[in-house]
């Protein structure tokens, strides 16, 4: 399994260098000159000259990538052009955040999508599974933002329940904490129980198929120990690796559940990034998501050895 | 299939074509969802002449009016009418769906028929670059890119098909990986013929059906990403209407005139979910295993 995973390492490394290129190059085709913005509204080009000496915008575009790459991997991914704050320290700020909304939002998903795509998958054909079915492809079609909306527009404007925006830390209150992120998290999580849902109703129509599951019936074992015990333990490994793909996807929907929100996490920095031309936290917060990508996809990879015993067992 | 026995394509074409076609209108979802999906297509095309309004007139006589007889979905905070900029707005959601994934097969498919067809060095660097786009989420990369493009509904266009370009490549480059050994090919190469044209001709054609599904269901995250974009401020710009766009400045007004909020999002999700019935449609049909 070690040589494994330091294979698969191995491999991704490649993938990261594109990454790093594509995203050092981004950030260089974007609109706008950053120093002429630092340099204020006089533009003193001594100050302009000395700005572009300090971050080494004189250097040739390679020495420029290299002397990124090379802080990039000691973890130095510049300064903030707004805040001059290190890019690094303000992801590192900020990723806990949205890691916890993502956590949530991912139970909110498995708990919505399992269950129903078991049912739906016993109960195939039936008014049931069609209602099911319509409701993950609602989750999958319903644009997250307007669902944030809509749910705002009940839950804090009508019924004053729950906080419309904002975010308190964990640290200084739970239950309000919880209370500020019960909305973005359901709102994210709706879309993923709608993936989890048909890929969970896909992997259990697969396995109620088979033959052993056809024999522990024949056995005359309870039905709900078939279907928990026989067949979901042998569905569990595409689901496994699908919600180990989809806490990826997460990371990507919390742009737009922060924003609406006003949620201070990773998603929001990215596009307050955008919208300043702060372009090292742009490059900062898209190298740190691919990576996250990568790794997550390794991680699925891993898994689902882990699981599968005739995988597990070949390696 | 078989492009070297004439005879048997011949019969057996239009035996699959009937067959699929004979799934696809089983499909009850599918069939609502593609007549619905047709409605707006003729909505979206016939906007000037069945818009009530102007969509762009601002008339502050009826500013943020509630649904009525007059305006049956209310006005924005300009006193536009937001039927009008619904019909309008469908032009910009349907235009950025289907142009995107124009542009992102237009590239992908030939990259993955490339490394698929040819693979070597050829294949290995194409694939690594194609993980690597795909390694950042599909959203995050079309912010990045529309920031970097600049905000128009063009623009965002050119972002979401380069976004989902990588998804193309790769499910061509898995379809071609799956029949170069087909036996069909195996003749076309050794009767001598030029490489191009058996791409063209032969593998081209036998990897299409998983790619129009692969279409049908990307327009529909296209409809959504182009909203999502326009909700930025990174898509179609002001004053003219999308749907993503009318949501953007809706959410200023929640309390005031909650019906902004609304019919602008119902007309996304009901799009989407028709394109994704559509596609779990053609999906089916095309599925020998269903």
């Amino acid at each position: 399994m070690l040589t494994f995973i330091l294979r698969r390492l191995l491999s991704a490394i490649p993938t990261l260098i594109l990454v790093s290129l594509f995203v050092f190059t981004l950030q260089k085709l974007l609109p706008g000159d950053p120093v002429l913005a630092m340099a204020g509204e006089e533009r003193d080009p001594a100050v302009v000259n000395y700005l572009r000496e300090k971050y080494h915008l004189n250097d040739p575009m390679p020495i420029q990538y290299l002397s990124w790459a090379k802080g990039a991997l000691t973890g130095d991914l510049g300064m903030s052009l707004r805040t001059e704050q290190p890019v690094s320290q303000l992801i590192l700020s900020k990723l806990p955040v949205t890691i916890e909304l993502a956590v949530l939002a991912l139970l909110v998903a498995l708990l919505i999508g399992i269950p129903t795509g078991i049912v739906s998958a016993i109960r195939k054909g039936t008014a049931l599974d069609y209602g099911a079915n319509v409701v993950a492809l609602s989750g999958i079609s319903i644009p997250n933002f307007w669902l944030g909306i809509v749910l705002i527009m009940i839950f804090a404007v009508k019924l004053q329940w729950l906080p419309a925006s904002g975010f308190v830390p964990f640290s200084e209150s739970p239950s309000r904490n919880l209370q500020t992120l019960l909305l973005p998290a359901f709102v994210l999580g709706t879309g993923l129980a709608g993936t989890l849902m048909r890929h969970t109703r896909g992997a259990m129509l697969e396995v109620l198929r088979s033959d052993y599951v056809r024999t522990a019936r024949a056995k005359g074992l309870f039905p709900m120990a078939v279907v928990l015990k026989h067949a979901f333990r042998n569905a569990l490994m595409p689901i496994v690796t699908m919600t180990t793909l989809l806490f990826g996807e997460l990371l990507g929907g919390a742009v737009l559940t922060e924003q609406v929100f006003s949620i201070p996490g990773f998603g929001k920095m990215i596009v307050d990034a955008v919208f300043n031309r702060d372009y090292s936290v742009v490059q900062g917060v898209v190298l740190c998501v691919a990576i996250g990508f990568v790794l997550l996809n390794l991680l699925a990879d891993v898994l689902y050895r882990l699981i599968n015993p005739r995988l597990r067992n070949a390696a | 299939m078989t492009a070297f026995a004439p005879a048997a394509p011949a019969a057996v074409q239009p035996r699959l074509r009937s067959r699929f076609l004979q799934k696809f209108m089983g499909n009850k979802g599918a069939l609502i969802g593609a007549a619905i999906l047709i409605l707006f297509i003729l909505i979206a095309l016939l906007a000037p002449w069945i818009a009530p309004a102007d969509p762009l007139k601002a008339n502050f006589l009826s500013v943020r009016k509630a649904p009525s007889a007059e305006f049956w979905f209310g006005t924005d905070e300009l006193g536009r009418d937001i039927l009008s900029r619904l019909i309008w707005g469908a032009r910009s959601s349907l235009l950025a769906g289907g142009v995107s994934v124009a542009i992102a097969m237009a590239i992908g498919v030939p990259l993955g028929l490339i490394a698929g067809y040819f693979g070597g060095k050829l294949d290995a660097l194409i694939s690594h670059v194609m993980e690597a786009l795909l390694s950042c989420p599909f959203l995050v990369l079309a912010i990045a890119l529309g920031a970097f493009l600049g905000p128009s509904l063009t623009n965002a266009m050119i972002a979401i098909g380069l976004s989902a370009m990588p998804i193309f490549a790769r499910l061509t480059r898995g379809q071609v990986l799956s029949i170069r050994h087909e036996d069909y090919l195996e003749g076309a190469r050794a009767i001598g013929l030029p490489d191009r044209w058996i791409v063209l001709r032969y593998v081209l054609p036998n990897v299409l059906p998983p790619l129009v599904v692969q279409a049908t269901l990307t327009i529909a995250s296209a409809i959504l990403a182009e909203a999502s974009l326009s909700f930025l401020g990174l898509g179609q710009q002001p004053p003219a209407p999308s749907w993503g766009s009318m949501l953007n400045t809706a959410k200023n007004f929640l309390e005031q005139a909650p019906w902004m909020s609304i019919v602008p999002g119902i007309a996304i999700y009901v799009t989407v979910l028709c394109f994704n019935l559509v596609g779990d449609g053609l999906r089916d049909a095309l599925d020998p295993k269903s």
